[in-house]
C-alpha cells in the first residue's frame, strides 16, 4: 500500500495528525455511536465493563420489585467508599497518636476533608445495609436455587469481606471508640481459648491466641495492629472484594440472568408498544455463541423473547440507582458527622465500649459467652446460609417474593416467632441474670454451650425443623430459619444500640445512665 | 495394520497412562506442592517472633497511705497492688472475657465493657467472664516491689517487704 503519489509525505503526516483525534476515538469505540439496536449490542459486547452485563435484558428483571436495585446500590456505595477512601489516604497516617491528629486535620483543616470523611463513613454504612437487604431479597425470592448456588456462596463471601472492611476501618481513627472496639474484636478472635482453657489444652493447642497474634502482630492493640488493619483496609480486602465482585457479576450472566418464574412471560403480558420485544436487527454472527451455550436456546420454538436492549433500558436504571445512592450518602454526610472521640487511652476503657451498630447484635451475644457469641453462632449461621441452596432443591416459587410453600403468611409467622423468642430470652437474661448468678460454682463449659444465644439459636432451629415437617418442604424450613435469624439480629442490634449503657447494663433510655 | 498396533501405542489403542500425561500431572503436583510450601512460609512472616510491647516487669513504690483492700494501680499499668496484714499481692486488671481494663473498687472489680464483676480475690461473681482474674508475681526489693505482669502465681500468694 502506498500513498497517492500526488501527496507529499509531509502532507500525509499533517493529514494523519488532523485525523488523529477522530481515529483515537474510533480505535476506542470501534462500532460507532450506539444509535441503533445493532450498534448498541456491539457496543455492549465490545466494552470490557459493559460486557459483564447482558446485551438484552428480560423484562421481568427490569421490574422495580424484582431486585429493588439493592445489588447495584451496594456496588455504588462501594465505589463511593473507594473514591473517598483514596482521597482520605492523601492525609491519613497509620501510626498511633499521629493517626488521631491526622483525622483531626482531615476534619478541621483539610479543604472538604470533613465532608469527604463523612461521605466515606456513610457510604460504608449504606453498603452494609444494602448488602444485608440484597441478601434478604435474594433469599425471599428464592433466587439462590439451581443454577445460582455458587453465586449465593460468592455473595456470602462478599458479605464477610464487607463486614471485614468496616471492622478494619473502625480502628483507623485511633480514638477511644476505635481502640476499645478493636480490643474487644481481637479478643473475640482469641476466644477459642474459652474452650481450650476449660479443657486445659491452651499450653499445647492455642488457635485463639494465634488468631489474635496474627491480627494484632503483638499482644496489645498498638502500632503493629494499626498498620496491619490499615493494610487490610486499603489493600487486601478491597482487592478481594473487587475480585469476588467480578465473579459475582459474571456468574449472574452465566447463570442465565436474574431468577424469574417459569411463567414469567405469561405473568408479564405483552410488552408496551414502544419497546422492541423481538431482536429485529440481530448481529450476523451469533452461531459462535450457540456452540458454547448449554441447553436449549430460549428463542427457538418459543416465539419472540421477552427481552429489551440493555442499552438503554438496564443501564439507565442502573445509572439512576447509582445517582440515588450517591445522593443518599451525600445527604447523610451533610446532616451527620462521622464520630471522633478522645485519643485512644489503653488504660481507661470507653464505657460503654460499643462496636459499630451492625456488630452490636453480636456484642449482645458476646456478653453471654465470648466464644459462642463471637465465633460459634456466627459460624453456624454462615454455614447454615451457605447450605440453604443445597438443601432446598425445590422449584416452586423461584423468582417470586416469598415464593414456595407457606408464602407471605409463613414469613410473617416466622417473623413473629423469631421476635418473640428473642424478646423472651433477652427479658429473662436481663431480669434474672444467667447461670453464673444462679449457680456460682458452675463450670464455664456449661455456660459456653447453654447461654441465651445458643438457646435462641436452638429454638430457631427447632422451629425450622417443625416447619420442614409441617409443610413437607425444605424451603419452608429455610424461610422460617432465615426470617427468625433476621428478626433476632435486628432485635439484638436494637437492644445493643439503644438499651445498653455503662457496664453493658440495661437502661430504658440513655438519660438514665449514671453520671460520673 | 495389526502389526503396527501390536508394536506400539496408537490413537486407537493408547497406553494406560501416556508418558506426556504422566509428566504433565507430575509437574502440576510439583507446582502445587511448591505453592503450598511457599504459602506456609508466607504465613510464618506475620507471626511476630518478638513482641513489641514494653517489658511487663516493673518496680513500684507503694504509697504509705494504702489501706487494706484498697488497690493501687501504677500509672500506665493494668495491674493492681494490694497490701494487707499478710503482705503485698498483685491482681491483673485485664478482664478475662474480652480484654477490657476492669476497675478496682472496694467490693471487688467491675468491667465496663460487658458487666463482669469479680470478688476482691479476683474470682468471678457475675457476668460473662470465663475465669478469675490472675494473680501476678510480686518480689520484694528493699522497700519497693518488683511486679511481673507476665507471670501468674497461685491466688493467695502474698509477699512481705
Amino acid at each position: 500500500m502506498s500513498a497517492p503519489p500526488s501527496l507529499s509525505p509531509l502532507r500525509t503526516l499533517v493529514g494523519n495528525l488532523a485525523a488523529a483525534p477522530r481515529r483515537i476515538l474510533q480505535a476506542g469505540f470501534r462500532t460507532g455511536l450506539p444509535r441503533t439496536d445493532r450498534t448498541r449490542s456491539t457496543f455492549v459486547f465490545g466494552n470490557v465493563f459493559l460486557h459483564l452485563q447482558p446485551v438484552r435484558t428480560h423484562r421481568w428483571s427490569l421490574r422495580w420489585t424484582a431486585t429493588m436495585g439493592l445489588g447495584i446500590a451496594a456496588t455504588a456505595a462501594f465505589l463511593v467508599t473507594l473514591v473517598t477512601g483514596v482521597l482520605l489516604m492523601c492525609y491519613y497516617k497509620p501510626y498511633p497518636d499521629v493517626a488521631y491528629t491526622s483525622i483531626k486535620d482531615i476534619h478541621f483543616v483539610v479543604p472538604t476533608g470533613r465532608f469527604i470523611r463523612n461521605i466515606h463513613r456513610w457510604a460504608a454504612n449504606v453498603m452494609v445495609v444494602t448488602v444485608l437487604l440484597h441478601m434478604a431479597r435474594v433469599f425471599y425470592t428464592a433466587a439462590y436455587r439451581k443454577p445460582r448456588e455458587f453465586n449465593w456462596l460468592i455473595g456470602l463471601a462478599l458479605l464477610a469481606v464487607t463486614l471485614g472492611l468496616s471492622f478494619t476501618g473502625y480502628l483507623l481513627p485511633w480514638d477511644q471508640l476505635a481502640y476499645w472496639a478493636i480490643t474487644i474484636g481481637a479478643n473475640i478472635a482469641q476466644s477459642p481459648r474459652e474452650i481450650t482453657d476449660a479443657l486445659s489444652l491452651t499450653d499445647s493447642f492455642d488457635p485463639g491466641g494465634l488468631q489474635r497474634q496474627l491480627l494484632l502482630g503483638s499482644d496489645v492493640v498498638g502500632e503493629e495492629a494499626l498498620i496491619r488493619f490499615y493494610v487490610l483496609h486499603v489493600m487486601v480486602l478491597p482487592l478481594l472484594l473487587v475480585i469476588l465482585l467480578a465473579v459475582h457479576f459474571w456468574r449472574i450472566r452465566k447463570d442465565g440472568g436474574l431468577a424469574r418464574p417459569v411463567d414469567a412471560d405469561a405473568r408479564l403480558g405483552p410488552p408496551p408498544p414502544d419497546t422492541y420485544p423481538v431482536f429485529t436487527e440481530a448481529p450476523t454472527r451469533t452461531y459462535h455463541l450457540a456452540a458454547i451455550v448449554r441447553g436449549r436456546t430460549d428463542a427457538v420454538s418459543r416465539g419472540p423473547e421477552n427481552t429489551v436492549p440493555s442499552m438503554p433500558h438496564l443501564f439507565y436504571a442502573e445509572l439512576g440507582i447509582l445517582m440515588v445512592t450517591v445522593l443518599v450518602c451525600l445527604a447523610l454526610a451533610i446532616v451527620s458527622d462521622a464520630p471522633l472521640k478522645e485519643l485512644a487511652d489503653p488504660n481507661v476503657p470507653e464505657n460503654p465500649a460499643k462496636a459499630p451498630w451492625y456488630f452490636l447484635g453480636l456484642q449482645e451475644l458476646v456478653s453471654f459467652s465470648a466464644f459462642m457469641g463471637g465465633i460459634g453462632i456466627p459460624a453456624i449461621v454462615l454455614i447454615g446460609l451457605g447450605l440453604i441452596p443445597f438443601l432446598d432443591r425445590e422449584e416452586a416459587g423461584t423468582g417470586l417474593w416469598f415464593g414456595g410453600p407457606g408464602g407471605r403468611r409463613l414469613a410473617l409467622q416466622s417473623a413473629m416467632v423469631g421476635t418473640a423468642a428473642a424478646l423472651a430470652v433477652e427479658a429473662i437474661a436481663i431480669r434474672f441474670g444467667w447461670l453464673r448468678e444462679w449457680f456460682p460454682q458452675i463450670p464455664q463449659l456449661v455456660i459456653t454451650f447453654v447461654n441465651p444465644g445458643t438457646i435462641l439459636a436452638a429454638m430457631y432451629g427447632a422451629f425450622s425443623i417443625w416447619l420442614v415437617r409441617r409443610h413437607r418442604s425444605a424451603r419452608a424450613g429455610a424461610m422460617g430459619l432465615f426470617t427468625c435469624f433476621l428478626c433476632g439480629f435486628v432485635l439484638l442490634t436494637i437492644i445493643g444500640t439503644y438499651f445498653r449503657g455503662p457496664n453493658w447494663m440495661f437502661y430504658w433510655s440513655p438519660s438514665e445512665w449514671p453520671k460520673h | 495394520m495389526s502389526a503396527e498396533s501390536q508394536s506400539g501405542p496408537s490413537r486407537l489403542d493408547p497406553e494406560p497412562m501416556p508418558r506426556r500425561d504422566f509428566l504433565g500431572l507430575a509437574s502440576i503436583w510439583a507446582a502445587l506442592g511448591a505453592l503450598a510450601f511457599a504459602t506456609i512460609g508466607m504465613i510464618r512472616l506475620p507471626k511476630a517472633a518478638v513482641l513489641s510491647s514494653p517489658s511487663k516487669k516493673f518496680r513500684v513504690t507503694l504509697p504509705d497511705s494504702l489501706a487494706a483492700g484498697q488497690g493501687f494501680v501504677p500509672p500506665g499499668r493494668s495491674v493492681a497492688l494490694f497490701r494487707d496484714a499478710e503482705g503485698v499481692y498483685a491482681i491483673s486488671l485485664i478482664c478475662t472475657h474480652l480484654g477490657c481494663v476492669v476497675k478496682s473498687q472496694a467490693d471487688g472489680f467491675e468491667c465496663p465493657c460487658h458487666g463482669s464483676r469479680f470478688r476482691p480475690d479476683g474470682t468471678v461473681e457475675k457476668g460473662p467472664a470465663p475465669m478469675a482474674l490472675p494473680w501476678r508475681q510480686v518480689t520484694a526489693a528493699g522497700s519497693d516491689f518488683i511486679v511481673d505482669d507476665a507471670v501468674a502465681v497461685p491466688p493467695g500468694t502474698k509477699v512481705r517487704a
